[in-house]
């Protein structure tokens, strides 16, 4: 039996590092109404070839009929599904956290310091937060910050996975 | 030795084996057209009056002979109104090449003149679409080109050329060979797979062959019919698929879906094994996809994975060419005792045979057999609507006969020009078999600039066309689900007409157009059929001018009220036929 529950599930996939593939993948998601979470792209060790990681949030029925139509693309050379595989998966995120002087400046500290992220730069009354952690404990971290500082400037890069080489955990 | 892009384009199509090409000019094809120029004996050219009419042109060519149907057209407004022919070879799976002139690439992007992001446009439906940004990369583009239409679901692929590259120097070889790393078309079957489908068939108690229009696209026929044969299973079709099994055959049952037979959409009801193949489990087939065949294990054989539990969900999946896996089928093949199924088939045919219960007058009904009779072995093709459902419904494909007509997008304004494509195939191949239009008063208005087409490239067809003053189709959906109130359905309303009108009246005024002059504009013969006594003679008259390669056009006056029965609600169960 299939399941009907949505899930986010990953996937990685090799396509042709030409002009347009990245229009027609994700055309693919809002013509046919699947529910795109994150899209990354990037050359690979070949430079004619690049690699997506995509999340979406799906049903199992749906999950295959996306596969199935990433597959039958002419530029899509191979799709790869990381959604219950051990991967290693990151998420570049800059948090400028604005405003902030004295015991609020040591707060930011200490909240990089848990979270083990870098503090990248620093101004007078500004700190910036670099961090590259999994999607999750990045909504983690962002959720926190929200909640204790007023002025923030916050970009993220979507996720990027690769299968693991030796662990089994994600 | 280098040649120009223009060059190279011509002798692709020379190595490609393509023999007629549809192609309205502009400026940014003029140098591929002077080339075809001096090339006049190797291609027939014909020039239609309309791109998108020129794309079904290139449909029915297509369709008619198997081959790619090859496209050229300029950019901007060119390439935009081939978007429609572009959609609904998509959704039938056409070979199609359709190459678009593009503005130089230093123009690419500034908003110049008759510049469009037609790629852009047509991603979503086409099989392939890239534009040629390197004269060296145009040889091995347009060998994929052709190589993706017509291999494995065939489908159209648009090729768009800039100006400067059709007129760069570059290499002259054309590949002979073509490997695509993320396209693989599959040209085996699964054994294994196939082994458990058959073994559920084996099994079944009542088993059903569902067949669609991957029959025709494999040439499958024959395989279909033998496989059905040998096994004793009752088939039904979808629309695309009619003719996949003489219509005359004992075993054959009907069209099922939302204008299906009776007994065809009950035996789907009933079936405890539906063994489909070359479907897509369209929503028009399927009705509700909770009631359909709900006591049935399904086993879906299709050439595209993507097709394969999209809609339905299946228990054998067989991944195939229906011709290879049914070649397959055949070896196993053994007959079934399926006696008493075929017999309860046969008592729901008896009790709601497709009939319209009007055979005298001008019924669409007696249309259409009297088409058949006179044109036998013909190529039917339709255009969309009421009329439409009428052919699939009384033309009886039996022998060498097979209808065109558009079945996934439902495009209005496709069956004249694709007619006059499907004759341009018979010329080229040396035949001389009928074509005939079926077509209505609606439809025939968004194509008719193409009677200049077929009458200039001397491809006679034989229009009949269903006039009943009205869009039957949607106008029998305000009958049934709207209370009757027509608006925007009767092609002769005037601004001094009652409001509300709930249909013709004595105080109509008269319609306009007069088919029969239009016709006799293009020095093209035309009658007018008011009279039941009138349409074997006129058919008759019709066929032997065509015989003698004239076009003709027929106008049978129907009533406005007539209805396509049986009909299923968009949505509704299959079982739940409106019958009358």
């Amino acid at each position: 039996m299939t399941n009907k529950k949505l899930k986010n599930r990953w996937i990685a996939m090799y396509v042709e590092n030409q002009v347009g593939v990245l229009a027609k993948v994700s055309g693919l998601f809002s013509g046919k109404s699947y529910n795109l979470q994150s899209l990354t792209v990037g050359t690979t060790e070949q430079e004619d070839v690049s690699r997506m990681t995509i999340s979406v949030l799906s049903d199992d029925l749906t999950f295959e009929q996306i596969k199935k139509q990433l597959n039958s693309m002419v530029e899509v050379i191979k799709v790869m599904d990381l959604t219950d595989v051990p991967i290693h998966m990151k998420e570049i995120l800059y948090a400028k956290i604005k405003g902030v002087k004295g015991e609020e400046k040591q707060e930011v500290f200490r909240i990089a310091e848990t979270f083990r992220v870098r503090i990248c730069d620093i101004g007078e009354d500004s700190v910036l937060i670099e961090s590259a952690l999994t999607e999750r404990k990045n909504n983690e971290l962002l959720s926190l910050l929200k909640k204790q500082f007023r002025h923030l400037e916050v970009v993220r890069g979507g996720s990027v996975a690769i299968e693991s080489i030796s662990t089994s955990c994600r | 030795m280098d040649i120009t892009g223009r060059k190279l384009i011509v002798k692709a199509l020379q190595e490609e084996g393509v023999d007629t090409i549809f192609g309205y000019p502009g400026g940014m094809v003029t140098d591929i057209v002077d080339e075809l120029y001096k090339q006049e004996d190797k291609f027939r050219l014909i020039l239609p009056r309309h791109e998108q009419a020129l794309v079904h042109e290139a449909e029915g060519y297509a369709r008619q002979s198997g081959k790619v149907g090859v496209c050229l057209v300029t950019s901007g407004p060119g390439a935009t109104n081939t978007i429609t022919g572009i959609a609904d070879a998509h959704y039938d799976s056409i070979p199609l090449v359709i190459i678009t002139g593009q503005v130089s690439q230093g123009l690419i992007g500034n908003d110049a003149f008759q510049e469009v992001d037609i790629v852009g446009m047509t991603r979503s439906i086409v099989k392939y679409g890239v534009t040629v940004n390197d004269r060296k990369d145009l040889g091995r583009i347009l060998k994929m080109a052709f190589y993706i239409a017509r291999s494995g679901k065939p489908g159209p692929v648009l090729v768009d050329i800039p100006k400067d590259i059709q007129k760069a120097n570059g290499p002259s070889e054309y590949p002979q060979t073509v490997n695509i790393r993320g396209y693989k078309p599959n040209t085996s079957v699964h054994i294994g797979q196939l082994k458990r489908a058959f073994k559920l068939l084996r099994s079944a108690k009542r088993p059903l062959i569902l067949a669609g229009g991957g029959i025709h696209i494999s040439r499958a026929e024959k395989e279909l019919t033998a496989f059905a044969e040998k096994m004793q299973i009752p088939v039904v079709t979808t629309v695309m698929g009619k003719g996949a099994i003489p219509e005359d055959h004992p075993l054959y049952i009907g069209n099922s879906g939302m204008h299906g037979r009776y007994a065809a959409n009950i035996a789907e009801m009933e079936c405890d094994l539906l063994f489909s193949i070359g479907t897509r489990f369209n929503d028009r087939i399927t009705g509700d996809l909770n009631e359909f065949a709900p006591k049935a294990k399904i086993v879906h054989v299709d050439i595209d994975t993507a097709s394969i539990s999209r809609n339905v969900v299946v228990d054998v999946p067989v991944v195939s060419d229906a011709k290879l896996a049914l070649t397959n089928l055949l070896e196993w093949a053994e007959p079934l005792e399926t006696g008493e199924w075929r017999e309860q088939i046969s008592a729901w045919e008896a009790e709601h045979p497709l009939d319209m219960k009007k055979t005298k007058g001008v019924s669409p009904q007696n249309i259409m057999t009297s088409i058949a009779k006179v044109f036998g072995d013909a190529t039917y093709v339709t255009d969309v609507g009421q009329h439409q459902m009428w052919a699939s419904q009384f033309i009886p494909l039996n022998g060498k006969s097979r209808m065109i007509t558009s079945g996934g997008l439902g495009t209005m304004g496709f069956g004249f020009p694709a007619a006059i494509g499907a004759k341009a195939a018979i010329r080229d191949a040396g035949e001389d078999r009928p074509v005939v239009c079926i077509t209505g008063d609606g439809g025939m208005q968004m194509n008719m600039q193409e009677m200049a087409t077929a009458v200039c490239n001397e491809l006679p067809v034989t229009v009949c066309l269903i006039n009943n003053k009205f869009l039957g189709m949607v106008r029998q959906q305000q009958q049934y689900f709207y209370g009757k109130r027509y608006e925007l359905v009767c092609l002769n309303k005037r601004p001094d007409c009652p409001p509300n009108c709930k249909g013709p009246s004595e105080a109509c005024p008269p319609y306009v157009l007069d088919f029969t002059k239009w016709a006799g504009s293009y020095g093209v013969d035309a009658i007018r059929i008011e009279k039941e006594e009138e349409i074997l003679p006129a058919l008759e008259q019709a066929a032997q001018a065509q015989k003698d390669g004239r076009s003709m056009v027929l106008e049978f006056m129907v009533a406005t009220d007539e209805v396509v029965l049986p009909m299923v609600k968009g949505g509704m169960a299959n079982s739940d036929m409106i019958l009358k």
